[in-house]
């Protein structure tokens, strides 16, 4: 059967380590889809991230390597002071291009190529943060037929990349952060009842 | 077919013909970068779509440098990555300090920063005049900027920093002449490095090297040119010669991987096995 979802790509800034601590840390290890997150950090932050988020979660974080292979159940980070994107073929790659809206990682450029690699199989997630980074690439996995998920601005430490994602395209879920980890695992177990296959899929 | 993939079609067509026309050769370089940065240009571009611009592409030389422009990368700053550099000045210089003249390929140099960065290394740990650097990129206008070493004075607070934190001993004002907002980088910095086009996709080796730094240049590559490249950088090394890479590129899993020991674990300086 095909599946309604294949990926879930999040993009957070300010406030973010707590919000993945939250966000990452409820997803039971038998999650059955990848994430990919770009979290704004100073690229001086070096890469305790991972590591700290990996002994929390019952899932696998990792920093993402470059041409790794995307695995289910894990969740991959971008680096400090790389971009992430994913191929079609489903592999990551990372690029040193300039930064995007003064950002490097950039959510815009994982949700894009994201967008561009599992179309309407994705899942966006924009959650807390003091820019507008991601907004345009939220409207991207719209466009492509994606399902588009914002941290409700009320329930944000830092409201500003929520509502950027709002006014940029509609949302199909606005929920608190205490929500999203049981909306996530209720979107991915109800593929069964999604209806059936789609075009360019798998 | 989506219009995604029509897209990715259409911009394969394009890149094939790129490389008869003109002989650079962007068919192996990993698709979603390149595809973001084509798209970038296209939205710049009068054209709607990759199958209109080809015509003019492939006709017009100066369209397709415009093209150029857009899809090479060039960001790099000085001493990017501290810790790779003072990792360079502790670790690896004291082996080259062991010969009469040393020779280094930067391939990649882009706008020549992190040369420039590598002489001034080299220079305070008294190998003035001991070393040739041959630093170089597929984009000949950027080898131009390179040479001539003129840097934003904005950036000089920045690179001030990551001087001091990779172990730079003097005072990194000494290295440039404030002119407005630019920054003129000193002779001294220059005469040790020769800027040469070279493409990693259809060029041969630099002979007899002691050193290769190739920094995240290969993320860009799909892993049969990635593989090329080492191929081509280990038949450029001497034995006992280093290999510097990004900080997120690792010879693991290549060919080459077992000619090589890792003389700075995570900061990827291998160093090349004797026989």
């Amino acid at each position: 059967m095909a599946k309604r979802f294949r990926a879930v790509a999040i993009g957070v800034s300010f406030g973010g380590v707590q919000a993945l601590k939250l966000l990452l840390g409820r997803l039971p290890a038998d999650f059955p889809l990848p994430l990919l997150i770009v979290q704004h950090l100073s690229p001086e932050a070096g890469d305790g991230l991972a590591e700290l988020l990996d002994e929390l979660c019952a899932i696998r974080v990792k920093e993402a390597d470059e041409q790794e292979r995307i695995a289910p159940g894990t969740a991959y980070l971008a680096p400090p002071n790389y971009h992430l994107l994913v191929e079609r073929d489903g592999s990551l790659s990372l690029a040193a291009d300039a930064r995007v809206s003064y950002a490097r990682p950039s959510v815009d450029v994982l949700f894009e190529s994201a967008a561009a690699a599992f179309g309407s199989t994705l899942i966006g997630v924009i959650l807390t943060g003091a820019n507008g980074d991601g907004s345009s690439g939220l409207r991207t996995v719209k466009q492509m037929g994606g399902l588009a998920i914002v941290q409700d601005p009320e329930d944000a430490p830092a409201q500003q990349m929520p509502l950027a994602a709002l006014a940029a395209t509609r949302a199909d879920h606005v929920v608190p952060l205490e929500a999203m980890t049981a909306l996530l695992c209720r979107l991915v177990a109800g593929e069964a009842a999604a209806a059936g296959r789609r075009p360019g899929d798998g | 077919m989506d219009a995604g993939e029509l897209e990715d079609v259409e911009i394969r067509l394009l890149l094939e013909g790129l490389q008869r026309v003109y002989g650079y050769d962007f068919r192996d370089y990993a698709e979603a970068s390149i595809k973001r940065r084509l798209s970038h240009w296209l939205a710049e571009s009068a054209f709607a779509t990759f199958s209109q611009a080809q015509s003019d592409l492939l006709r017009d030389p100066q369209l397709f440098a415009s093209l150029l422009q857009g899809i090479t990368v060039n960001v790099t700053e000085m001493f990017r990555d501290p810790a790779f550099f003072k990792a360079i000045r502790e670790q690896l210089v004291p082996f080259l300090k062991t010969y009469p003249f040393v020779k280094i390929w930067h391939a990649g140099c882009a706008t020549g920063e992190e040369a420039y960065s590598m002489a001034i290394v080299l220079n305070e740990e008294g190998m003035t005049g001991r070393y040739r650097m041959y630093a170089t990129d597929i984009d000949e206008a950027v080898l131009q900027r390179a040479q001539e070493g003129v840097l934003p004075m904005a950036e000089m607070q920045s690179y001030t920093r990551n001087y001091q934190k990779s172990g730079g001993r003097a005072s990194f004002a000494d290295y440039y002449t404030a002119r407005y907002d630019r920054a003129i980088l000193s002779a001294e910095l220059k005469a040790g490095i020769v800027f040469a086009p070279h493409n990693l996709t259809s060029d041969a080796e630099f002979g007899e090297m002691n050193v290769v730094l190739c920094r995240n240049v290969m993320i860009y590559f799909k892993p049969a040119l990635k593989e090329r490249c080492l191929r081509l950088f280990d038949a450029s090394l001497l034995p006992g010669g280093f290999l510097c890479l990004g900080l997120k590129e690792t010879l693991d899993g290549r060919e080459t991987r077992g000619a090589y020991q890792e003389l700075a674990p995570g900061l990827r300086i291998y160093r090349k096995r004797y026989g």
